[in-house]
């Protein structure tokens, strides 16, 4: 077993993901049978060799900082879920 | 010949010398919309009424000498593109009602060339997929023969442009989602070197893969649309700052002297021998043209899956994090329930099983304890991919080879076994690795009657090469020319 039950659970709860106990079933199956096929890398000698995050370097991407076109609180607000015109609204923290 | 058959440029073409208006043109393909969609559900949104309008203001533009380079062109786009005032779902449930508030990049490019939007396309579920039966809303159908998959992510895309419910269009491609479905369908799929193409507003599912690109009838409309969309934007720091060069002129170029390298991985058991039969038969005509076929090797080829799978969902988890309820998008908040429940219940129930699956693999790979294992090797055989192609490319000038191992499957053949969709994508991923451009052109069909893609590849920002490699093939064929039968 490449992962378990319970660090399943763990990962969902990391993810802020809820599942249902079918599911968290069939993810470990499903996740156990992806990794054993990552483990083709595990072949490769890799020491010594640099990671590409990017394909592409690009360097110097700053710019002046600058007031550029923002959205004013009415587009800004317009899907939100609950406002009040100026803020998001959320559920209570504390 | 029937105004939802023109390819792009012979749209252009008939609208500018006044012969049809883009009122005349959208109606047409908005009837070829009501004709088609019952069948092929390409669509997940539709502007009717707003393209009408549209259209005149483009006849009203031509009149007045203003006409841009799509001026009255009516097509739908893939719906991972933001479009102000236009709902943009990405083909999840999360974003059913997101209206956005800005264009992305690339559609403020195409509204200003003059084109006019009829709506959005289907797709997999945040582009995880490569089949269309992800999305959250419906399976879009191959317009060659229904039932089977049109591919994926732009599923809808490719399948529309087929079908001609829209002249022209731009997908995404993270993995392979423009090539593979446009394979699929037998149009023409191109995805540009990584930063060609501003990524700002297009909802970001891997953002060191992720790349628009066009979806078109033929190489030359591809050559248009891509003068349109591609060029330096300073909201998209990976966006690159080089000029666009004048792609139409590469066209006529021609492949004699040019050295196509074949990689022999390509060539290997599990491509189907149709594929196989149809991809060398379009080396042959190339090479009679006057290229040189060499052959490469690119030895690291069968660990691009397993590094993209790992890299892929990584970047996908860390971007996904933001669908919390918060400020747009589903909310689930339960009657006095908290914060944290507003999470889970709301990204549990807005994201599809695919997307899911893609968090949890991405949020592993990156755990504490796993982060050197996984993400950390991939990011380094990442590097072997990469080398693998800058070797081949000190000796040839682009790379041809198959863009998918089969043709379309049947749709619901793969959607229970995730490792083998993951398969389709074995030919096109290494490419977005490498940020390399990349172009599926029609090569043939299967003797089921579904389409063949011949894939070219080239370094990076060698779109030009591409293009008049592509234009070499399709002049001497005419499979681009054919309809699918609706």
């Amino acid at each position: 077993m490449k992962i378990s039950a319970s660090e399943v659970a763990h990962v969902a709860a990391l993810a802020r993901l809820r599942l249902s106990d079918e599911m968290s079933a069939k993810l470990t199956e499903q996740l156990n049978d992806i990794l054993t096929a990552m483990d083709k890398l595990a072949e490769l000698n890799t020491s010594g060799v640099p990671s590409t995050n990017h394909a592409l370097e690009l360097s110097g991407a700053m710019r002046p900082d600058q007031a550029g076109e923002s959205l004013d609180h009415e587009r800004a607000l317009a899907n939100a879920p609950d406002s009040d015109g100026q803020s998001f609204i959320v559920p209570k923290v504390i | 010949m029937e105004l939802h058959e023109l390819s792009l440029t012979q749209a252009v073409d008939l609208l500018s010398k006044g012969e049809v208006s883009s009122l005349e043109m959208t109606q047409a393909i908005i009837k070829r919309i009501e004709d088609t969609e019952p069948q092929v559900k390409a669509y997940l949104t539709l502007t009717g009424e707003a393209a009408l309008d549209q259209a005149k203001a483009a006849d009203q533009a031509r009149a007045a000498g203003s006409a841009g380079p799509l001026c009255g062109v009516p097509a739908g786009l893939k719906d991972v593109l933001c479009t102000a005032g236009v709902r943009t779902t990405c083909g999840s449930k999360i974003l059913e009602n997101f209206v956005p508030p800005f264009d992305a990049f690339l559609v403020k490019k195409l509204k200003e060339a003059g084109m006019v939007l009829l709506g959005k396309h289907n797709m997999d579920e945040f582009a995880m997929g490569s089949s269309t039966e992800n999305s959250g809303f419906q399976t879009s159908h191959n317009p060659w023969d229904l039932a089977a998959i049109p591919g994926g992510s732009s599923g809808g895309t490719a399948a529309s442009v087929a079908a001609g419910s829209s002249l022209f269009s731009v997908g995404t491609d993270t993995g392979g989602s423009i090539r593979q479905p446009a394979s699929h369908c037998g149009v023409v799929g191109l995805k540009p070197t990584y930063g060609r193409v501003s990524r700002f507003g297009l909802v970001a599912f891997a953002s060191s893969l992720d790349q628009a690109g066009p979806i078109t009838r033929s190489v030359a409309d591809a050559a248009l649309v891509l003068s349109v969309i591609a060029g330096h934007d300073p909201a998209d720091s990976t966006s690159a700052p080089r000029p666009v060069p004048d792609y139409a002129a590469s066209l006529e170029r021609g492949v004699k002297g040019l050295k196509l390298g074949v990689p022999k991985e390509f060539f290997v058991q599990g491509l189907d021998p149709e594929v196989e039969a149809t991809v060398k038969a379009a080396m042959a005509e190339l090479e009679s043209q006057g290229a040189e076929l060499v052959e490469v090797s690119l030895p690291h080829t069968e660990y691009a899956l397993p590094v993209y799978y790992i890299i892929a969902p990584a970047e996908a988890s860390s971007n996904l994090a933001r669908y919390d309820g918060v400020k747009y998008g589903l909310s689930v908040r339960a009657e006095g329930a908290g914060l944290m429940d507003m999470y889970l219940d709301t990204r549990s129930q807005g994201f599809g099983p695919e997307v899911i699956r893609r968090v949890m693999l991405g949020t592993y790979a990156l755990s504490a304890g796993y982060y050197d294992a996984y993400y950390g090797k991939a990011g380094q055989v990442r590097t072997l991919i990469r080398r693998d192609f800058e070797a081949a490319f000190e000796k040839v000038d682009a790379i041809v080879g198959p863009v998918t191992p089969t043709p379309a499957f049947d749709i619901g053949q793969k959607v229970d076994d995730p490792l083998q969709m993951y398969l389709s994508d074995v030919f096109t991923l290494s490419t977005n690795l490498a940020g390399l451009p990349g172009i599926s052109i029609p090569a043939g069909f299967s003797s089921a009657g579904r389409p063949i893609g011949l894939q070219i590849i080239g370094p990076h920002f060698a779109e030009e090469t591409l293009f008049a490699v592509g234009q070499a093939y399709e002049q001497a064929t005419d499979h681009h020319l054919r309809r699918p039968p609706l």
